[in-house]
């Protein structure tokens, strides 16, 4: 039985909204973000957890929605690409993924800008080798990881006291 | 995007008839004069690119262009050369590409086309438009043309800080303007727009999810499909028919023999309800079992834009009384291109006509197939290529489009079909396993003296040596492949350049000379030199300091009009463990258009290359790939960037060629040159950590294919 009525639907919170939605053991979290959600900026990239296309952030951490079982984000707080901006307001991380250039195809972008974002929550000011540690499970197959770094790297110092705004 | 449909898509109908005011609105139109689509598999000729161009009344210049968006920043760069000839801000521009129905004619988006071909077209629209717009202001407010200037979305007087906007010029206008290609433009030295760092327009909606690529698509009354694959590459089906199982609710199966599909409110019910269906096949013999003896016995005979042949005095001669000699056979694997977003298509019909958004390199070539396939009129078939997430040359054609359309058809709502990233890897096609046989000599004084190069089933872009060479046998030869082949970044430029600098380097090594100096002794093109010289200054060349397990190498190449040279720093640390530490690449191919995009082109080039160079390939048994997943086929991530270095060259003086292919081609021989400088190994085969192909005794001569030894 798929696609059922919600009644007795697993609840969580996407992007400070509660919705509710028919449990099923195979139903990822990408699937309901993409097929019933209509939040595509959350992508599809390989479906096995190792492109990153679907990253988003889960109770503050990143997570792979293609990887998880909706019904163990049951009562989580979901935050995709599209709850990052605020009012039309880029986030730092955003606006220097904008000012950098730091897309191509520009398709493993939400993915990248979630899992940047979620790492500068935790670490303000990560090092290189942080960058590279956190965005490793993310493909750019553009191969545009210099811009992307540079993006980071940018973000954190606008985030700064004292940096740029 | 979609606008209003015309009558027939204008690129088939005669000019005078297309309802440009009807679709666009009041306002000019600068057209040039469009080739009419060619015969097929006529590649060698390509006609010159269409364009035109609709001012109106909101300010807003829509300039058409057949060329797709695939991810190399082509929108954003034709859209400069726009706003350049009409002295507008970039923001003012909008590319309508690739969209079959209100788009010119266009082959495809490959084989860095779209700056040499689709550039000079709409600058010679945009330059056309901004002559009418000084014309209609000279008539409106009786000036003497001469003494008028475009500037800033105004015509003005010579000047002046102020004129008359562009939208009032064209306000209640409906003026077709037929431009001559030949128009006068703007030289790249005085460009004031191009030329110079803007940031994409759209970068918001990148970056916000909000940007809607093929598979984000949700028109209403989306239904999702799947399709039923062959087992094996080159399986037909016998007899398909449902199983017993009951289908999943709300799905439907199609059945069109040989066509199989299903359809369902998710792609995952649509692949459950297809899961049901009881197949029978009938397998070829497999003939992936020695793909290089398949493809040394199975050459192609039919005439084709993609051989080459170069003979100049006598090699064979050259080589006995050469000084040096090097005698190698090199290989590259099959391929893939792995797009983020794998292949997808939405189909809709409204009556007997079709709309098809679909991410493909070739839009006009898939409406011809979906219009084949499905028997239908070329003019009802529409293809829009909307965002699409990257395509490398792996997206040509419009197998996904046909599918979508077949099922939309048969269920009667709109259909999404979207490949998973196994499907993409199965039924997609490769960049073509080759063979290259080399024989080259060379003199004491470090002349170049003999080359021959033949390679079975690369393909021949960057087959012809830049090096000066009196004699010489180079020549290629087209294969059948027992797996499906295609296009693929830069085509056969890797591949035939990865052999040809790597044998440059066994001959300098052989003389004792160093591999710079080897080269620049036997260059002739000045514009190569310079890319070489520069990329070995920037990277210290020859000031290293020795380092056990370090090494360094270089290579260069050419092909459509673009110049590279590179120079790779590697760590050996072990067989199959080796990072590489430093690439510094030098590029130069004619005026800069977007800076910004080329040096993210050049860059991602080098990752990408990285790949091909060190661990990719695909690997098959039975006309099974046998590595379909991402966690077995590996591609460059984070962990594996090197420092990257670019330099850029500009050339203002010269037409804007292509950047998004050529800056790749000399990285794999860069790198097999520095794991030669660290480890005294001389690895001929793409990947370089890939297993040694074995070599049978039947085939030529193999002299120095040393097995790569820790």
């Amino acid at each position: 039985m798929t696609g059922g009525t919600v009644d007795h639907g697993i609840r969580l919170t996407v992007n400070g909204r509660e919705v509710a939605v028919a449990p099923h053991p195979d139903r990822s979290l990408l699937e309901v973000l993409r097929y019933e959600l209509g939040l595509t900026g959350t992508k599809y990239g390989c479906g096995e957890g190792e492109c990153g296309a679907c990253t988003v952030l889960v109770d503050g951490g990143p997570a792979r929605a293609c990887q998880l079982p909706v019904a163990e984000v049951e009562g989580a707080m979901i935050l995709t690409v599209e709850g990052l901006a605020r009012d039309g307001a880029l986030t730092d991380v955003q606006r220097a993924f904008v000012e950098t250039g730091a897309f191509q195809c520009g398709f493993c972008t939400p993915g990248m800008v979630v899992r940047a974002t979620g790492l500068l929550a935790r670490n303000p000011h990560p090092s290189d080798g942080e960058i590279r540690e956190a965005l490793d499970g993310n493909l750019c197959r553009c191969g545009g990881y210099t811009r992307i770094r540079e993006a980071v790297r940018r973000a954190a110092e606008a985030a700064a006291p004292g940096g740029s705004p | 995007m979609t606008r209003g449909r015309p009558r027939r898509p204008w690129d088939r109908t005669p000019p005078e008839q297309r309802e440009y005011f009807d679709l666009l609105g009041e306002g000019l139109v600068a057209q040039l004069a469009a080739p009419s689509a060619p015969d097929a598999g006529s590649r060698g000729d390509a006609p010159a690119s269409g364009a035109w161009l609709h001012v109106g009344p909101d300010g807003i210049v829509r300039a058409f262009t057949g060329k797709a968006e695939v991810g190399q920043g082509t929108r954003t760069a034709l859209g400069l050369l726009v706003a350049e000839e009409l002295r507008l801000p970039l923001e003012r521009i909008e590319l309508e590409m690739a969209d079959t129905d209100l788009c010119p004619w266009d082959m495809g988006t490959f084989g860095s086309r779209s700056m040499p071909d689709a550039g000079p077209a709409l600058r010679a629209a945009a330059a056309g438009a901004r002559e009418a717009l000084l014309d209609l202001a000279a008539a409106a407010r009786s000036l003497p043309r001469d003494r008028l200037e475009a500037r800033e979305g105004e015509v003005r007087l010579r000047g002046a800080t102020s004129g008359t906007p562009y939208a009032e010029l064209v306000r209640g206008l409906r003026e077709v303007r037929t431009i001559d290609r030949k128009i006068g433009l703007t030289p790249p030295s005085a460009w004031e727009r191009a030329g110079h760092p803007v940031a994409d327009p759209r970068g918001a909606d990148v970056v916000t999810g909000r940007r809607a690529y093929v598979s984000d698509l949700r028109p209403p009354g989306l239904q999702y499909g799947a399709v039923l694959h062959p087992p094996r590459y080159g399986a037909r089906l016998r007899h398909a028919e449902p199983g017993p199982e009951p289908l999943p609710a709300g799905t439907r199966l199609v059945v069109e023999p040989p066509f199989v599909g299903a359809v369902g409110p998710s792609p995952r019910l649509a692949r459950a309800a297809l899961a049901q269906v009881r197949a029978d096949w009938i397998l070829p013999e497999p003939n992936d079992v020695d793909v290089e003896a398949y493809l040394r016995s199975h050459p192609r005979t039919e005439e084709s834009w993609d051989r080459v042949e170069d003979r100049a005095g006598d090699p064979d001669h050259a080589l006995a009384s050469a000084t040096v000699t090097v005698r190698a056979t090199y290989r590259t694997a099959y391929v893939a291109h792995v797009p983020l977003e794998t292949r997808a298509a939405v189909a809709e019909w409204e009556g007997r006509r079709l709309t098809v958004w679909v991410g493909t390199q070739t839009p006009f070539r898939a409406r011809d197939h979906v219009a084949e396939a499905l028997a239908m009129s070329v003019d009802d078939v529409r293809v829009i290529v909307p965002f699409t997430g990257a395509g490398f040359g792996g997206k040509h054609g419009g197998d996904v489009a046909t599918a979508a359309a077949r099922l939309a058809r048969a269920v009667g709502c709109p259909v999404a079909l979207q490949y998973s990233r196994e499907e993409e890897f199965r039924f997609g096609y490769f960049r073509p396993m080759a063979i290259i046989d080399i024989a080259a000599g060379a003199e004491k004084d470090g002349r170049l003296s003999a080359w021959t190069f033949h390679n079975t089933n690369a393909g021949a872009a960057a087959l012809r040596t830049p090096y000066r060479v009196a004699h010489r046998r180079i020549d290629n030869e087209l294969s059948e492949s027992p797996l499906p082949q295609g296009a693929y970044r830069s085509l056969a430029a890797n591949t035939n350049n990865f052999a040809r600098e790597s044998v440059m380097d066994e001959l300098a090594a052989r003389l004792g000379i160093d591999p710079l100096e080897f080269r620049r002794k036997n260059l002739e093109d000045e514009r190569l030199r310079a890319v070489l010289d520069r990329a070995a200054d920037r990277s210290g060349w020859g000031g290293w300091v020795p380092r056990a397990g370090w090494g360094h190498g270089l290579a260069l190449g050419f092909e459509k009009s673009g110049r590279v040279a590179t120079v790779a720093e590697v760590e050996v640390r072990g067989e199959r463990d080796l990072r590489v530490r430093r690439l510094v690449t030098a590029f130069e191919a004619g005026a800069i258009v977007h800076p910004r995009n080329l040096l993210s082109q050049v860059e991602g080039a080098a990752v990408q290359a990285i790949g091909g160079a060190l661990f990719e390939e695909i690997r098959t048994r039975a006309g099974r790939v046998l590595n379909p997943r991402l966690s077995q086929y590996r591609v460059p991530r984070f962990s594996d960037l090197p420092e990257i270095e670019v330099v850029l060259l500009d050339r203002p003086d010269l037409p804007p060629a292509g950047g998004g292919e050529t800056p790749m081609i000399a990285t794999a021989p860069a790198i097999a040159n520095a794991i030669f400088d660290a480890t005294g190994r001389r690895v001929r085969h793409l990947p370089l950590l890939g297993k040694e192909p074995t070599a049978p005794t039947d085939r030529p001569s193999t002299e120095n294919l040393t097995p790569a030894a820790g």
